[in-house]
């Protein structure tokens, strides 16, 4: 997929924000170029991209959180110079909180993003996540995350998946499920995310990930 | 079946609670489990419930009580720190012999304690959590799958027996995410019907129930005791449950529930590949204890490990079921630390699974 210099990734909760945003950092990093994450998750202490602080920093990916991220405070205090980290250069992903509620920390930093010359909002959607399975319910999820944080979006990210029991089945079937929200709210898809052996061959936009957000049982 | 959603193990208790006709929640929010209310904020007044956040646990277990007693499904959850706020209401619905659920997704104690996965409340809740001679039903599902099936069955065991029934799971399958799939049945709500003991008003057409759990009259009070523990005697009877795998001709026998389960259950497949005789003993039902079940499981075995997240609670129940026929043994992570499978396997080769 083509990259903007920002990446926003925005979505219900567990989209697959993170695992987005994680495997997007890790490509740009693998292809050589300079790349910083922002972990804005005031919402769920749990599974988050500042679970990958030591992959990135082996590949020289600069991770930024919140203060207490991964701590036993559950304080969403934002300690983000975005206008700095902009001005540095290289790629910025921003991975969001889940819902308008963990869109309200990114409402703060709308005047910042939309000042930056190149900058993509993506609204992740899975059409296996129970409350957004109706491509209405995902589109209101994603006008309630506009409204909370003032920030249009501009394109739609397919990453539906049944976790460890994903298939190409799995990713087939949600093909039309992204074509309608796509549909409904004018975006295009702009990337069909899946692991390399569940990418269905009619994907629009394919984008092969790999699954970082596991269990430990599965490690 | 209908077709399979991707679920956090905390929406899954919420959607299967509406799916048992829990008409009523009351709730306040907490780490690791706030997802629970949350959702429901948003399902339940679609499906015609009540959601309530209330303004403190010990008032949400009240309402609990005061709904129960009308013989509505009812739900309530909560957290570790929480769970204790909330034992004075449990003991009093217990003394009054009325259903309902209690979820409690355990972090890290005691005090405030911290906000990652923990299984250090097993003592107080298979212990019945507040005062007084009696017990709750527990459940402790692993996946998310069973999560959502515990949940019913939770449901159908407290009408049935007529006590409160707890669903205990941890922070890491409250938070994790896994396919789970529901009936396609229509949400029905509950009401009183079958509940004949039910006060929820009869326009004077029949004598008043009354819901009470004081007894000033010894005799009496232990009366009420007494024919609460031959139900109790039923369900240890009839309601246990476990699973078993490997352990037929395992020499050692790994014990664990809940998350940690999983945790072990890889450690046993493990052991396995490297031709280590270990066998993996999950219970499902804590109390009632599954003693039958567990005495089967290590019958040919020479020694049990018990994995808890907790510096080691269950442990005690497994000693008392199997009678110490055989040496038990300990292995933990505790506030807040998950054990690695590399750990319990390390260990299993230590209690001389190599021999």
């Amino acid at each position: 997929m083509e990259h903007a210099r920002l990446t926003v990734i925005t979505g219900h909760y567990g989209a697959g924000k993170t695992n987005f945003a994680v495997n997007l950092a890790l490509d740009a990093a693998e292809r050589g170029e300079k790349c910083t994450v922002i972990d804005l998750d005031i919402v769920n202490p749990y599974f988050r991209t500042a679970d990958f602080e030591k992959t990135f920093s082996d590949k020289g990916i600069d991770l930024y959180a919140p203060v207490y991220a991964n701590s036993n405070l559950d304080i969403p205090s934002l300690n983000i110079p975005l206008e700095s980290i902009l001005a540095a250069g290289g790629r910025v992903i921003i991975d969001v909180g889940g819902d308008d509620e963990g869109a309200k920390a990114l409402g703060r930093f709308a005047p910042v993003i939309t000042a930056c010359e190149s900058t993509d909002m993506l609204y992740v959607i899975n059409k296996y996540r129970y409350l957004t399975k109706d491509a209405a319910d995902a589109v209101q999820v994603m006008r309630e995350i506009e409204y909370s944080c003032g920030l249009l979006h501009t394109g739609i990210v397919n990453n539906s998946s049944l976790g460890a029991e994903t298939t190409a089945d799995t990713v087939r079937e949600s093909l039309a499920f992204a074509d309608e929200v796509s549909e409904l709210c004018g975006l295009p898809v702009r990337a069909t995310c899946a692991v390399a052996d569940a990418m269905p061959d009619s994907a629009p936009e394919k984008y092969v990930i790999k699954r970082y957000v596991r269990n430990l049982w599965e490690k | 079946m209908a077709e399979k959603s991707l679920m956090k193990g905390n929406e899954a208790l919420a959607e299967a609670a509406l799916r048992a006709g829990c008409k009523c929640f009351f709730g306040y929010p907490i780490t690791p489990q706030t997802e629970i209310a949350a959702y429901l904020s948003k399902r339940m007044p679609k499906v015609g419930g009540v959601f309530l956040q209330a303004e403190s646990e010990v008032a949400a277990i009240n309402m609990v009580y005061g709904c129960a007693g009308s013989g509505i499904r009812c739900m309530t959850s909560s957290s570790s720190p929480g769970i204790s706020l909330k034992s004075e209401g449990i003991s009093y619905i217990a003394g009054a012999d009325l259903p309902c659920v209690i979820i409690d997704v355990m972090r890290g104690g005691p005090g405030l304690g911290g906000i990652q996965p923990s299984q250090a409340d097993y003592y107080q809740i298979t212990k019945g959590v507040g005062h007084g001679d009696y017990h709750i039903i527990v459940l402790a599902p692993s996946t998310v799958q069973e999560m959502a099936d515990c949940v019913t069955r939770a449901f159908d065991l407290a009408d049935k027996y007529r006590m409160p029934a707890v669903v205990l799971a941890d922070g890491l399958l409250g938070q994790m995410m896994e396919p789970v799939a529901f009936d396609d049945a229509e949400i029905v709500m509950s009401d009183a019907s079958n509940k004949p003991w039910a006060a929820n008003g009869h326009k004077n057409s029949r004598k008043h129930n009354i819901i009470n759990s004081l007894y000033l009259q010894a005799p009496e009070l232990e009366r009420t005791i007494r024919e609460r523990y031959e139900r109790y005697a039923e369900i240890e009877k009839n309601e246990t449950k476990a699973v078993a795998d490997y352990c037929d001709d395992a020499d050692i026998v790994v014990v664990a529930y809940g998350s940690t389960a999983r945790l072990a259950k890889s450690a046993v497949d493990e052991a396995r590949k490297q031709g280590i005789k270990a066998g993996a003993f999950r219970p499902v039902t804590l109390y009632p204890f599954p003693v039958n079940e567990l005495n089967a499981a290590v019958k040919n075995a020479k020694k049990v490990l018990v994995v808890e997240m907790s510096m080691g609670q269950m442990v005690d129940d497994v000693k008392l079921a199997i009678n110490c026929s055989r040496p038990v043994e300990f292995f933990g992570r505790t506030g807040g630390v998950i054990p690695a499978p590399a750990e319990i396997l390390e260990k299993i080769k230590e209690m001389g699974g190599n021999d």
